[in-house]
């Protein structure tokens, strides 16, 4: 009997880890229990990009959209959609409308203002199956590249299209190539960044993981284009499932003739392999990535000599990120024209956020480039959770800057977000509310920075420990207001002074929170108060007399003693005893304490 | 080749002969040395030393660059917390404090039992979900003060 029906199981990490492994088993078992194993196939794909209600099931052809699945569901859903052909009411996305339960990927606003061309695989394909990859035009430029188009064709394409790169700093790709087409050497190299470092970010593990084939084909073009025959993927050692899908897709890839000698009988000979990374941001810096995979310490190098001429093992070597390298096979494939008429002049085509924090919606979201942040936080994300008020969104990670509600309808690219003090960066987008205080989120990036900071160049090393000092100083209320001034000098002489693109942005958080939210700073550092409650050192808690009543469970529960009071009558809290464990507040059943 | 005094295993020797000759291969020999022991002693890297031909001190710098690679031994049940930035804003920080709080180890020490270990990691990529933390492996999504310790007793040693 024919497949009637396909039942796609989102196997991306995040649902991995809510079971969707025991929910792709189930529904294969259940499938032979209930005698329809023949008319169904049940696939594990990459993921659908909506982690906030994951594990997600989706069964074709009807589109029918399952979300929060658990592995004993998997009965239910054979006897009643496979076999009874009903849709299985309380386990459709049903969030959008009252009363219209949406259960058509169509009807579902997270997905209405996406588009699809980095992650057009991922959550339809099984990335262990090459020739799931094939079925979907996989492999069709390499065959293009490799017997009707000369390098220049291919370069002019990817000119044709404006794809600038992924990674954050947005250069023009063509150009990359170009250069290490250019350089005179018998031994050049192709790269891919997967050291995605940006805490806050995962576009490059979900392709990895949803369609490893991309890459490699993207890779596989460029060697050709260049004149390289050996490329390496650099992918943090934090993610397993990615490293375990690539070394699967690069076996098949061999078996089918794609990598490895003659390939596809053209003559030219490319392989791939694969390189850990041990968990260092500054490795997404490109001499430092080259310096790792040489097996050293990823200590960044002056430029020139850029990669281009001198990279790896001092060999011309084009380096790209994944979400570049996913790129490449589509723009072969339908045409630079095609792809520059997405997204704006400057910036063609699409990005891949990862969209977290404070959001309803969190997940990974693919949008035409000129999209405006507040379609992407309130159409596709759905919004503040909670009720709460925006503040800000931060896009860029470390490296990146604050984004505050005036600026929400700036349409997206690399030029306009660097002209309201962001920048693209990998694609991390971090959405802030009123709840959380710019000094310490700012005061947690530049952590993160000093902390990855490699220690070999004076302005990065010096001026993060010490504009890091001067936040502790703030939020422990005993800033001054020439610290302002003072910061605002030692960023500078970081940006202008740092050898790499670390030590240079690292204060753009902190910079940027500065230009928007002035105010919150002020009210540290003047006030002496932390307005939204953050900054332990900056809160004192009270109890309201009129609302106490006595109880003594605050008392009790107190670790430091700080309470004390009579029974039944108002209690009150030694402010120089307490710590601010907010161990009372959990406690009191009256909401008589609160925070100032 | 020198002496196997750490008692690598017939693998992780064959490993290091197939990588001997590769260039860039300190890094690769390491993570499937620490795959084995759950972490890099220095008599291990001493002997990594010698069988590659690198020298001690490159391998240390190299090992102590790393946040991935450990020079100690974690717990038999290896508790990470993620503090990147999604899990940091939806308070990773709390879990960590409770987790103090029912173990009684800050971040980077071993229960003196040796069973649990505490360690704060930057992203696992499952921002989705944060706060996240992974326990022995398995990843825990949408994580509360409360659920930690049901967690911390669901997951047996392996």
């Amino acid at each position: 009997m024919a497949i009637r029906n396909y039942i796609l199981v989102c196997g991306g990490s995040g649902c991995e880890s809510s079971h969707s492994d025991d929910i792709y088993k189930n529904l294969i078992a259940e499938a032979k229990a209930q005698g329809v194993a023949d008319e169904v196939q049940v696939v594990k794909t990459g993921c659908f990009g909506f982690c906030e209600q994951g594990p997600i099931v989706k069964i074709l052809p009807e589109d029918s959209f399952y979300v929060q699945v658990k592995p004993s569901d998997a009965k239910e859903l054979i006897s009643e959609h496979i076999i009874k052909g009903r849709q299985v009411e309380r386990l459709l996305y049903n969030k959008e409308t009252a009363k219209q339960k949406a259960g058509q990927v169509e009807d579902i606003n997270f997905y209405k203002k996406q588009y699809r061309i980095v992650l057009r695989n991922c959550g339809f394909i099984n990335p262990e199956n090459i020739d799931e990859y094939i079925a979907r035009d996989g492999y069709e430029a390499l065959e293009k590249v490799l017997f009707d188009l000369t390098p220049e064709d291919v370069i002019n394409e990817l000119k044709t299209a404006g794809l600038r790169g992924r990674g954050g700093a947005g250069f023009p790709t063509w150009m990359k190539w170009n250069f290490t087409k250019m350089a005179q050497n018998d031994v050049k190299y192709v790269a891919c960044n997967a050291d995605e470092g940006d805490p806050g970010a995962y576009m490059d593990r979900s392709t990895l993981e949803g369609d490893p084939h991309s890459i490699l084909e993207g890779m596989t073009i460029c060697g050709h284009t260049i004149g390289a025959n050996k490329g390496f993927i650099y992918i943090r050692a934090e993610y397993p499932l990615a490293i375990h899908r690539l070394e699967i897709a690069i076996k098949q890839a061999h078996e089918y003739g794609l990598l490895g000698k003659d390939i596809l009988g053209s003559g030219f000979d490319f392989d791939i392999e694969l390189r850990y990374g041990a968990g260092a941001f500054v490795c997404g810096e490109e001499t430092a990535l080259i310096q790792s995979l040489e097996g050293h310490r990823g200590m960044p190098q002056p430029r020139p000599p850029f990669p281009a001429v001198k990279g790896l093992w001092q060999k011309p070597t084009c380096l790209n990120n994944v979400e570049t390298w996913a790129n490449i096979p589509v723009i072969l494939t339908r045409g630079g024209e095609w792809f520059h008429k997405i997204g704006t002049e400057d910036s063609p085509g699409t990005k891949v956020f990862a969209l977290t924090g404070k959001i309803k919606n969190s997940g990974l979201v693919e949008v035409p480039m000129g999209t405006t942040l507040r379609e992407i936080v309130y159409d596709i994300g759905g919004g503040i959770t909670g009720g709460k008020k925006f503040k800000a969104v931060q896009t860029g990670g470390p490296s990146g800057g604050m984004i505050s509600a005036e600026n929400l309808d700036t349409p997206i690219d690399f030029g306009r977000l660097q002209s309201i003090g962001s920048m693209m960066g990998s694609g991390s987008m971090i959405v802030i509310n009123e709840d959380d205080c710019m000094v310490d989120v700012a005061k947690f990036y530049l952590n993160f920075s000093v902390d990855e900071a490699c220690g070999k160049c004076a302005p990065c090393r010096i001026g993060g420990r010490t504009l890091l000092n001067i936040l502790e100083k703030i939020t422990n209320g005993n800033g001054e207001l020439a610290d302002i001034k003072k910061m605002k000098d030692v960023a500078h002489a970081m940006q202008r002074g740092s050898l790499c693109a670390l030590g240079q942005t690292a204060p753009n958080p902190l910079i940027s929170s500065l230009k928007w939210f002035e105010d919150e700073f002020m009210a540290h550092i003047v006030d002496k108060k932390c307005p939204a409650g953050k900054c332990k050192k900056l809160i004192t808690y009270t109890i309201d007399p009129e609302k106490c009543v006595g109880c003594t469970a605050c008392a009790r529960k107190c670790p430091v003693g700080a309470i004390s009071g009579e029974v039944k009558k108002p209690h009150v809290i030694d402010t120089t005893v307490c710590i601010k464990c907010g161990a009372c507040i959990q406690t009191c059943k009256f909401g008589a304490i609160s925070i100032h | 080749m020198s002496e196997n005094k750490e008692n690598f295993s017939p693998e992780l020797m064959e490993y290091i002969k197939e990588w001997k000759e590769k260039p860039g291969n300190v890094i690769m020999v390491l993570h499937k040395v620490q795959g084995e022991f759950g972490y890099v002693s220095r008599e291990a890297a001493e002997q990594v030393s010698e069988m590659i031909d690198v020298p001690f001190a490159k391998i240390w710098g190299v090992l102590t660059f790393y946040h991935f690679f450990k020079l100690t031994k974690p717990g038999d049940i290896n508790i990470q917390v993620c503090l990147g930035t999604a899990c940091y804003l939806k308070g990773g920080e709390t879990l960590v404090d409770e987790i103090q709080n029912q173990l009684g180890i800050g971040i980077g020490e071993v229960t003196p039992d040796g069973r649990y270990s505490l360690e704060a990691v930057r992203c696992i990529g499952c921002c989705g979900l944060a706060p996240v933390m992974t326990v022995g492996g398995e990843v825990f999504g949408k994580v509360t003060k409360k659920k930690v310790a049901g967690i911390l007793a669901s997951v047996p040693a392996q």
